[in-house]
C-alpha cells in the first residue's frame, strides 16, 4: 500500500518535471527539468530493486545535462538573443507529437508482447552490479551492448567532425 | 557473485533500520556541520600563522568562538536579491548546494557499523553526488544574472567535467583492487595496514594522489579554484549573494571539502581501521582530519593555475593517467 502510494507520487511527480522540460520557454528552465525528471526516474529505479541503473542515471545524465547546458549558453551568446525569445516552435510540435505517438505504440505493443504476469519476488542479488555485469558480459546482451557502445563512438566522432572543420 | 542484500543487515544500532538511519544520520551530519564550521576558524588561524600573523584573537580564547560570531553575523544581514535574477533558481541553489554535499555522508563508514546505509554501490553514489555538487553551483551562477557570476558558473561546469573523469578513474583502482562497490568491503580489504596508498605498490600511491587532485577540483579549492578565483572574477557564483545564502555556500564549500577528505581516508587510508593499533572511529576521524589540514596546506602554499592549464592537466595528463592506473591495478589482480 505504502509502496504504491510511494510510486504513484514518483510517477506523477515525473510526468510534470518531463512536461515541463518541453513547455518551458527557457532553456534553463527546460534543462534544470530535465534533471529533475531523471531524479524522480532515478528513485523509480530504486523503487524497482534496480540500485546500479539508479546511481548511474544520476551519475552520467547530471554530467550529461551540465554540458547542456554549456551549449545552451554558447548558442545563446552567438546569436545573443535572450533565452525566452527563441522562435515559435508550434508547427514543428506537431511533428513531434506524431513521432511521440509512434514511438509510445511501438512501446505499447513491445510491453503488451511480454504477456506481464505475476513473476513473484526478484532474487537477492537483483539489481546489483555483480549481477548487471554477469548479464551483460556473459554472452546474453554482449553484441547488444557492444554495438551501442559503437553507436555512441560514432556519434561523438560525428559531433566532433560537423564542430570542428579543421581538425 | 554474492547474494548480499543490498543494505547491510548486521551491526544496526537499533533493531530497525529507518531508526538506525534517522539517529545515526542525525549525529553525523550535526557533527559534520560543526566541524565545517569550527574548520573555517582553523583555516583562518593556519593561514594567519603560515602568513606570520595572528588571526582571529578577539572572539573566545584563541578566537575559537569566531564561527559563532560570524554565523550570527550573517544571520543578521539584510537578505538582498537583485531585481534581475531568475528568482526560483537563485533562491534554490544555496539550499541544494548544502543538500547535495551532506548527501554523501549516508555511505561513509565512520567504524565498524557504523555507517547510515552500507550501499551496495556505496562508491557510485558518493560520487554521484559529488558531481552534483555541480549543479547547484551553476544554477547559481546562471540565476544571478551577473557576469562574473556567469563565467564562474561556466568555468565551475569545465572544471567539474573536466576532472570528474580522473576522479572516477582513480576510484576505480580500489574497486578493483577490493572486488566490491561497497565501501564496508572496501575499508576491511585493507586491514591489517594494507592500505590501497601503500600496496599494492606504485598504482596504490599514484591513484591516492590522483583522487586527492580531482578531488581538489571537484571541491573547487586552490590550485583548482578558478570558479570563484576572487582576483578575476570578485566572487565567482556567489558574488550576488547576501548574508546566510552566502554563508551557505561557504559553509558548502567546507563541508564538501571534509567529505572528500572522508572518501579518499576510506578509499585509500584504511578508513576505520589502524591494523595493530586496534579499530576505531577516532582512526577514521583522525585520518580525515589530517587530509582535511593537507588540504589547508596545499590552499596557502600554492597558486592558482591558469583555466588553460587546468583543462590540459586534466585532459593531457590526468586521464591518460588515471587509464593506465586501472589496467596495471587489474593487472596486478589478475596476477596476484
Amino acid at each position: 500500500m505504502l509502496q504504491a502510494v510511494i510510486f504513484y507520487l514518483l510517477a506523477i511527480a515525473t510526468v510534470l518535471s518531463g512536461l515541463a522540460v518541453i513547455t518551458r520557454r527557457n532553456p534553463i528552465a527546460s534543462a534544470v527539468s530535465l534533471v529533475v525528471t531523471f531524479f524522480f526516474l532515478a528513485a523509480l529505479y530504486v523503487m524497482l530493486g534496480a540500485h546500479f541503473v539508479a546511481v548511474t542515471q544520476v551519475l552520467v545524465y547530471a554530467g550529461a545535462v551540465m554540458v547542456l547546458f554549456v551549449f545552451v549558453i554558447m548558442l545563446l551568446n552567438l546569436r545573443g538573443t535572450d533565452p525566452r525569445e527563441l522562435p515559435d516552435l508550434a508547427p514543428r510540435g506537431l511533428v513531434g507529437l506524431a513521432v511521440a505517438g509512434f514511438i509510445g505504440m511501438g512501446l505499447v505493443v513491445s510491453i503488451d508482447a511480454l504477456r506481464l504476469v505475476d513473476m513473484g519476488p526478484v532474487a537477492d542479488d537483483f539489481g546489483t552490479i555483480q549481477q548487471v555485469g554477469t548479464i551483460i558480459f556473459d554472452g546474453t546482451y554482449l553484441l547488444p551492448f557492444e554495438v551501442a557502445s559503437a553507436l555512441l563512438t560514432v556519434a561523438m566522432v560525428g559531433a566532433v567532425v560537423l564542430a570542428k572543420r579543421e581538425i | 557473485m554474492n547474494g548480499a542484500p543490498p543494505v547491510a543487515a548486521s551491526g544496526l544500532l537499533f533493531n530497525s533500520a529507518p531508526l538506525h538511519a534517522l539517529v545515526l544520520g542525525l549525529v553525523v551530519v550535526s557533527l559534520c556541520m560543526g566541524v565545517a564550521a569550527w574548520s573555517i576558524w582553523y583555516e583562518r588561524k593556519f593561514a594567519a600563522r603560515m602568513q606570520n600573523r595572528p588571526g582571529p584573537t578577539e572572539v573566545g580564547p584563541w578566537g575559537l568562538l569566531q564561527p559563532i560570531a560570524d554565523g550570527l553575523k550573517m544571520l543578521q544581514k539584510e537578505d538582498i536579491v537583485p531585481a534581475a535574477v531568475d528568482r526560483p533558481l537563485f533562491e534554490l541553489a544555496p539550499l541544494l548546494v548544502v543538500v547535495a554535499s551532506l548527501g554523501t555522508l549516508a555511505v561513509i563508514p565512520w567504524g565498524d557499523g557504523l555507517v547510515i546505509a552500507d550501499l551496495h554501490i556505496g562508491v557510485l553514489f558518493a560520487l554521484a553526488l559529488s558531481s552534483l555538487m555541480l549543479l547547484p553551483v551553476w544554477m547559481a551562477g546562471w540565476a544571478s544574472n551577473n557576469k562574473y557570476a556567469l563565467l564562474g558558473g561556466m568555468r565551475a561546469i569545465a572544471q567539474g567535467v573536466s576532472y570528474e573523469i580522473p576522479l572516477l578513474l582513480a576510484a576505480t583502482v580500489p574497486i578493483v583492487l577490493a572486488g566490491s562497490f561497497r565501501l564496508g568491503d572496501i575499508v576491511e580489504a585493507q586491514a591489517g595496514l594494507r592500505w590501497f596508498a601503500l600496496w599494492p605498490p606504485g598504482p596504490g600511491a599514484v591513484a591516492f594522489v590522483l583522487f586527492f587532485m580531482a578531488s581538489l577540483a571537484e571541491a573547487n579549492r586552490i590550485p583548482f579554484d578558478i570558479p570563484e578565483a576572487e582576483s578575476e572574477l570578485v566572487a565567482g557564483v556567489t558574488v550576488e549573494y547576501t548574508g546566510m545564502k552566502f554563508g551557505m555556500f561557504y559553509l558548502a564549500e567546507y563541508l564538501h571539502t571534509l567529505i572528500a577528505s572522508a572518501i579518499a581516508a576510506t578509499l585509500f587510508l584504511g578508513g576505520w581501521d589502524m591494523g595493530p593499533l586496534g579499530a576505531g572511529v577516532h582512526w577514521m576521524v583522525l585520518k580525515t582530519l589530517v587530509l582535511f589540514a593537507v588540504i589547508f596546506w596545499i590552499r596557502w602554499s600554492w597558486l592558482r593555475l591558469r583555466a588553460d592549464q587546468l583543462m590540459a592537466l586534466s585532459w593531457r595528463w590526468l586521464v591518460p593517467l588515471g587509464l593506465v592506473l586501472v589496467m596495471a591495478s587489474a593487472t596486478w589482480v589478475v596476477l596476484a
